[in-house]
C-alpha cells in the first residue's frame, strides 16, 4: 500500500456508507440474540405462564366489574397477552444493550468503544433494534399463538392496524431507549448504572402499563401516567393492537409516541456530548 | 517524517480523598509531566516503564481520548483529541486485555463489521483480510464464535480487526500478555511483519521484554511521566551501568581471587562469578585470570533487560 493512497483522507460518503454500517450492527445483533436458542425458549415459555396467571386474574376481575378501565373482558385479556408479548421486546425489565454498556464500563472496554470512528449511541440503538426485532418474533409469537389458542383473543382484522401496532412498537422500543440510554450513560459519573436501572425498572413496571391497564388508574395518578414516556412503552401499542384508537386518535397515540422518542433521543445525545467531554477532558 | 511528536506534554488528574466526614480533599496528580519524543513513519518502538508509569495515559492521549492539560501533541500532524474520529481511521489499537471482537458471533462479522466502520474498499479489504489469514493462521477460526476461541486465538483476531484499513500507526498495549510461548513467537512475527512489508509505524507497551528484543529498534523507558531512556535496546546497557558475568572453574576451591577490572560477587567450590562491565571486552580478563589460576572451564553471561531495567526503575524511585 502506497503511502500517498494512505495519506488520502477518507471518502465522505457518510450517508449510505452509515446507514448499512448499522443496519450491520442490527443485524448481527439480532444474529447475536438468535444464537441464545435455550434462553429464547425459557423466556417466552416464562412469558406464556405469566400471561396465563394474569389472564385467570384479570377474568376474575372483570367477571366482577365489567366494562372496568374500558375494555369488555376479551380485550382485557387480549392485553394481558398482547403486553407479554411486547414485554421483552420493548425491554420494561431494562436490559439489551444495558448488560453490554454496564458490562463495558465494569471491565473498562467502554474505553475501547471512544476511539473507533463510531458513534456511540448510533452503535447502541442500531445493536437495541436488532435486539428488539428478535424478541418480537422469538418472545412475541408464542405468548400470542397461546392466548389466541387457549383464551380466543381477537387478533386485528384490518392491516392497517398490523402496519400501526408495527409503527407503535418500532416508537415503543425508540422511547425505551432513550430511557434506557440515559440510566446507562450514569455510568459515567457513577462507575455503574446499577441502582438507577433497578429504580427505573420498578418505575417502567409500574408506569409503562405492563402490569394493570394506565385506565385502572384513579384520577390524577391516571392522567400523568398517561402522559409520562413509560406509556409509550405497553399501553400505547396494545390500543393500538386492540383497535381502541383510529383516525386522529391512532395518529395522536403514535405523535404522542414520537413526541417522547425525539425528546428523549435528543437528551441523550445531550448527555453522551457531557459524558464524552467529561472523559476527555477530565479523564475517567 | 514524525509521525507521533509530543513536546512537554503534560496530564494531571485530580484526585479526591476523604478526609473527614464531610471534608474532601483535592490533590493533583502528574500522571504524564513534561514527555517530549517523536517516532518516526515507520519506526517500532517499545514504550516501557513500571505500572503507573503513565504509559496508558500517554496512549489515550495519543489516541486522542483524553486531552493533555498542557504541552504539544500531534499524530500524523492533527491534535489527536480534535479530531478523535477522522484520526480513528488511520490508527489502529490493540489492548491485550481488551476486545473489539462481538463476542456471540464468528470472527468473519466482526471483521464485515470493521469493513463497514472503517469504510474499508473491498478490495483493499479482500487483500488485506487474506493476509492476515494468512500470516495469523486464522482461517479455520473465521466461522467460530469468538467467545470459543482461546486467548491466543482471540488475541490474533484482535490484531486482525485493527489491521484491516491499513492504519498508519498501530498502538498495542500488552499485546503478549497471557500467551503461551507458540502464540506470543506467532504475534511477534506477524507484528514484524507488518512493520516490514507495510512501514506501519508501531508503537508497543509490554513488560514482556522479549517483545521488545525481538521486534523493536528503539526503547523509551518512561517513569513518574518522563521520559528516563531514548535509545537502542543495546544502549540501555550501558545506560542502566550493565555488567556482564564471566563464570570460571578453577582447579580447586579457592576464596574469592582478585584480578583486575572485576569483582567476584559469588563462590561456590571451585566456580567463582565474576562481575565486570557490559561495555568492556571479556578477553583480556580471561587472560588475567588463566594467567594467575589454573583455569578448568569458564563462561560469559549476558546481563538480563530485565535486571538492567529493575535497576533503573529503582534508580529513579531514589533519585
Amino acid at each position: 500500500m502506497q503511502l500517498a493512497q494512505r495519506l488520502r483522507p477518507p471518502e465522505r460518503k457518510a450517508g449510505t456508507g452509515s446507514v448499512r454500517l448499522y443496519l450491520a450492527v442490527a443485524a448481527g445483533s439480532f444474529r447475536r440474540y438468535s444464537t441464545y436458542r435455550a434462553a429464547t425458549l425459557a423466556g417466552a415459555f416464562t412469558n406464556t405462564v405469566f400471561g396465563c396467571i394474569l389472564a385467570y386474574t384479570f377474568l376474575a376481575l372483570w367477571q366482577a366489574r365489567p366494562g372496568v378501565g374500558g375494555y369488555d373482558s376479551n380485550q382485557a385479556v387480549t392485553y394481558i397477552w398482547v403486553s407479554q408479548a411486547l414485554l421483552i421486546t420493548v425491554a420494561v425489565w431494562g436490559g439489551g444493550f444495558q448488560d453490554d454498556v454496564q458490562e463495558r464500563f465494569r471491565n473498562g472496554d467502554i474505553a475501547v468503544d471512544l476511539y473507533r470512528p463510531v458513534d456511540f449511541m448510533g452503535w447502541w440503538l442500531a445493536a437495541d433494534l436488532g435486539r428488539a426485532a428478535f424478541h418480537l418474533i422469538g418472545r412475541g409469537v408464542a405468548p400470542t399463538l397461546v392466548g389466541v389458542l387457549a383464551f380466543g383473543i381477537r387478533l386485528p382484522g384490518h392491516p392497517y392496524t398490523w402496519a400501526a401496532f408495527l409503527v407503535s412498537v418500532l416508537l415503543a422500543v425508540l422511547v425505551s431507549f432513550g430511557l434506557r440510554f440515559l440510566v446507562s450513560l450514569t455510568g459515567f459519573w457513577l462507575h455503574d448504572s446499577e441502582g438507577v436501572r433497578s429504580v427505573m425498572v420498578v418505575v417502567a413496571l409500574f408506569f409503562s402499563g405492563a402490569l394493570l391497564p394506565l385506565t385502572l388508574f384513579p384520577g390524577g395518578l391516571g392522567e400523568l401516567a398517561r402522559l409520562l414516556p413509560w406509556s409509550a412503552l405497553i399501553q400505547v401499542p396494545t390500543d393500538v393492537f386492540l383497535e381502541r384508537r383510529s383516525g386522529t386518535a391512532l395518529l395522536g397515540a403514535l405523535g404522542f409516541q414520537a413526541a417522547w422518542a425525539v425528546l428523549l433521543l435528543a437528551a441523550g445525545r445531550l448527555v453522551q456530548l457531557l459524558a464524552t467531554r467529561k472523559v476527555v477532558v477530565h479523564g475517567g | 517524517m514524525a509521525l507521533i511528536e509530543l513536546e512537554d506534554v503534560r496530564r494531571d488528574f485530580t484526585i479526591r480523598t476523604r478526609t473527614g466526614r464531610l471534608r474532601r480533599e483535592k490533590r493533583v496528580v502528574h500522571a504524564v509531566d513534561g514527555l517530549s519524543f517523536t517516532v518516526g513513519a515507520g519506526e517500532c518502538v517499545g514504550y516501557i516503564g513500571p505500572n503507573g508509569a503513565g504509559k496508558s495515559t500517554t496512549i489515550k492521549m495519543l489516541t486522542g481520548i483524553l486531552v493533555p492539560t498542557a504541552g504539544r501533541l500531534r499524530v500524523a500532524g492533527v491534535e489527536p483529541a480534535r479530531e478523535r474520529v477522522g484520526l480513528a481511521r488511520r490508527i489502529g489499537v490493540v489492548f491485550g486485555q481488551r476486545t473489539t471482537l462481538w463476542w456471540d458471533l464468528p470472527l468473519r462479522d466482526s471483521y464485515e463489521l470493521a469493513r463497514r466502520i472503517y469504510r474499508i474498499p473491498p478490495d483493499r479489504y479482500r487483500a488485506n483480510l487474506a493476509r492476515c489469514v494468512e500470516l495469523l493462521d486464522l482461517g479455520a477460526l473465521l466461522d467460530t464464535p469468538v467467545r470459543q476461541l482461546s486467548l491466543g486465538q482471540r488475541m490474533r483476531g484482535d490484531l486482525a480487526a485493527a489491521l484491516l484499513h491499513d492504519p498508519q500507526v498501530l498502538y498495542l498495549d500488552e499485546p503478549t500478555i497471557g500467551l503461551d510461548v507458540v502464540s506470543k513467537a506467532r504475534v511477534r512475527e506477524f507484528l514484524r511483519e507488518v512493520n516490514r512489508a507495510e512501514g506501519t509505524t508501531v508503537l508497543l507497551t509490554t513488560h514482556d521484554l522479549t517483545d521488545i528484543e525481538q521486534l523493536c529498534g528503539r526503547v523509551m523507558v518512561i517513569d513518574h511521566g518522563r521520559v528516563v531512556y531514548d535509545g537502542s535496546l543495546d544502549g540501555l546497557h550501558t545506560a542502566g551501568c550493565s555488567e556482564r558475568t564471566l563464570v570460571v572453574d578453577l582447579a580447586e576451591p579457592r576464596p574469592a581471587i582478585t584480578v583486575p577490572g572485576a569483582r567476584v560477587v559469588r563462590v561456590e567450590g571451585p566456580r567463582q562469578w565474576l562481575a565486570f562491565p557490559a561495555e568492556q571486552s571479556a578477553a583480556p580478563l580471561v587472560a588475567a585470570v588463566a594467567e594467575r589460576y589454573p583455569l578448568v572451564d569458564l563462561s560469559v553471561r549476558e546481563p538480563a533487560i530485565e535486571d538492567v531495567i529493575a535497576r533503573m526503575y529503582a534508580e529513579v524511585a531514589i533519585g
